[in-house]
């Protein structure tokens, strides 16, 4: 009888601990489905061709959003031109060549560090630094620069996990075969990593897609059409924060923040799309 | 009895302050298979990566003593030459992420070779020789980690012939393989003998019986003893070796 008891208790338990987790899950999936499914039912209906192509008037209460989505991708494609290598590079340093050390140990909590900054600060610093210092002026490459340094930290960390789980009999199989470190890290280690690295790149991405402080201190606000990174430019998020902010118009806040939750997922998409063909393609 | 292809003298091996490998001395001869064997933490597998220098890769190891390879040092070889000299199958099979052809090519490739129809023939000479073509050439641009284990392994050893190597280190490598792979690679193992001096690590007596020339025995980081297999196997001269053959521990 008292087997028979044991065993009923437990598999209450397992039950209860199997209907919290799904609970859980699925409050989180509605609570994704209720924003973004109310800014589409709010916004969708102010978007057309126009609104996409046209520029803003009256400071965004009419027109459209073109110059906007110009500059968010100038920034995001400009940040990530800059951050990518740089990221990259410093996690292989990391992971492969890097001696357990009290400097290495410094470098990590410096970059763990700096991930866990507020944007503000970044966003202060630029302003500071690139935009009067370097005197580069509110631009695209200030802004582009200002948040390359924020999205670093995420980049180092997360290129280095993905370099740090490829097998370690992988790194054999080529030193073994006469591969120089290079090589191996080159031909074996990152090609493996790659859709890690991904993965930290395309998180940057949606934390530069989604700043508005940092931008909006030096990047500037100006709704033209930056016809050169010198120039300043305004990104969809603070296009939308000034809209908002500002009362200029709800629709097209609710408009401009439809744009950007598309462009976030089309950059992922186009993304993950480019480096399957690239690297995963080949390799089959 | 052939011509001595690796002098080992005096070599002891510590990891940190642990004495891993104690004055091990051995001549190991050219195209014949040497075993190793031992129970588990003898240092045979150990010993086995002194030979390409893989223990370089591992901190605070500290190795003391003379290994030559054909006559010369090899600590006074360039590492990369040594290690396309000394080619290495590893325990669990490990073939990298790609095709079976970028695979075979990898090695040559890293070494200079460009020409691709000088590697199509590298890849078609090594695989032949590690009994897999007829199983793959029909799909030499899929992925070799869809290949079963045995098949992997061979592959591997492929991989590694491919280099044009002198030495084959074989680090227990049909021990995750079931009794069919297995048996294919030991009688890969009479056929590569004829071109290489092969050295294998193994746990399996039957195995160390079946396909090597001489044998050596391991225990606790020393060589209790190291003479032709039939005689470690039917003379042993140490009561240990016995112990150790005859399945009395282990």
């Amino acid at each position: 009888m008292n087997d028979i008891k044991i065993i009923t208790s437990s598999r209450i338990k397992e039950r209860v601990a199997f209907f919290l987790l799904w609970i859980f899950s699925i409050f989180t999936a509605i609570i994704l489905v209720l924003i973004v499914s109310d800014i589409i039912i709010k916004g969708a209906p102010h978007i057309s061709l126009d609104f996409l192509l046209e520029e803003p008037r009256k400071m965004g209460k009419e027109g459209g959003v073109f110059s906007v989505i110009v500059s968010t991708i100038y920034i995001v494609v400009l940040s990530i031109i800059f951050a990518a290598p740089i990221g990259v590079a410093a996690s292989v340093y990391l992971a492969e060549y890097a001696k357990e050390s009290t400097m290495l140990n410094i470098i990590r909590f410096g970059t763990e560090a700096l991930a866990g900054i507020p944007s503000i600060i970044y966003g202060l610093f630029g302003y500071s630094f690139f935009v009067f210092f370097l005197d580069l002026k509110y631009s695209i490459l200030s802004g582009a620069l200002t948040l390359t340094l924020m999205i670093l930290p995420t980049i180092i960390k997360t290129s280095e996990e993905a370099i740090k789980a490829v097998p370690k009999s992988y790194r054999e199989g080529s030193l073994a075969l006469g591969a120089t470190k290079l090589q191996t890290i080159r031909k074996i280690i990152i090609p493996d990593a790659i859709p890690g690295i991904l993965t930290g790149l395309i998180l940057g991405i949606g934390r530069v897609v989604g700043e508005s402080a940092a931008v909006l201190y030096t990047a500037g606000s100006s709704l033209g059409i930056p016809d050169s990174i010198f120039r300043p430019g305004r990104t969809l998020s603070v296009h939308l924060y000034t809209l908002a902010s500002e009362g200029i118009s709800i629709e097209n806040t609710y408009a401009t923040a439809v744009i950007l939750i598309a462009l976030v997922f089309i950059i992922n998409f186009s993304a993950n799309t480019l480096i399957n063909r690239i690297f995963i393609a080949r390799r089959r | 009895m052939g011509s001595v292809k690796i002098r080992v003298k005096d070599t002891n091996l510590y990891y940190g302050n642990h004495h891993a490998l104690k004055n091990i001395n051995m001549d190991i001869y050219d195209k014949s298979v040497t075993a190793l064997i031992g129970p588990s933490g003898c240092g045979k597998s150990t010993f086995l990566r002194c030979l390409n220098r893989m223990n370089d890769l591992i901190p605070n190891v500290r190795i003391d003593g003379e290994i030559q390879i054909a006559g010369n040092d090899i600590n006074k070889y360039d590492v990369i030459l040594l290690r396309k000299k000394v080619g290495m199958v590893f325990q669990k099979p490990n073939p990298f992420p790609m095709s079976i052809y970028e695979n075979i090519a990898y090695g040559p490739r890293i070494h200079g070779t460009k020409n691709r129809s000088k590697l199509d023939n590298i890849v078609e000479k090594s695989l032949r020789e590690a009994a897999l073509w007829d199983e793959v050439k029909d799909r030499l641009k899929s992925n070799a980690m869809g290949l079963s284990g045995g098949q992997q392994q061979r592959l591997c050893i492929a991989r590694t012939i491919a280099v044009e190597p002198e030495i084959l280190l074989m680090d227990e490598p049909t021990s995750a393989l079931d009794p069919a792979s297995t048996m294919k690679i030991e009688d890969l193992m009479e056929n590569l003998k004829k071109q290489y001096t092969v050295i294998i690590v193994t746990h399996n007596m039957q195995q160390a019986g079946r396909i090597s020339d001489y044998a050596a025995f391991f225990l606790n980081g020393e060589i209790i003893e190291y003479d032709k297999t039939e005689k470690i196997f039917y003379k042993p001269m140490d009561k240990r070796t016995e112990d150790y053959i005859t399945g009395r521990f282990g």
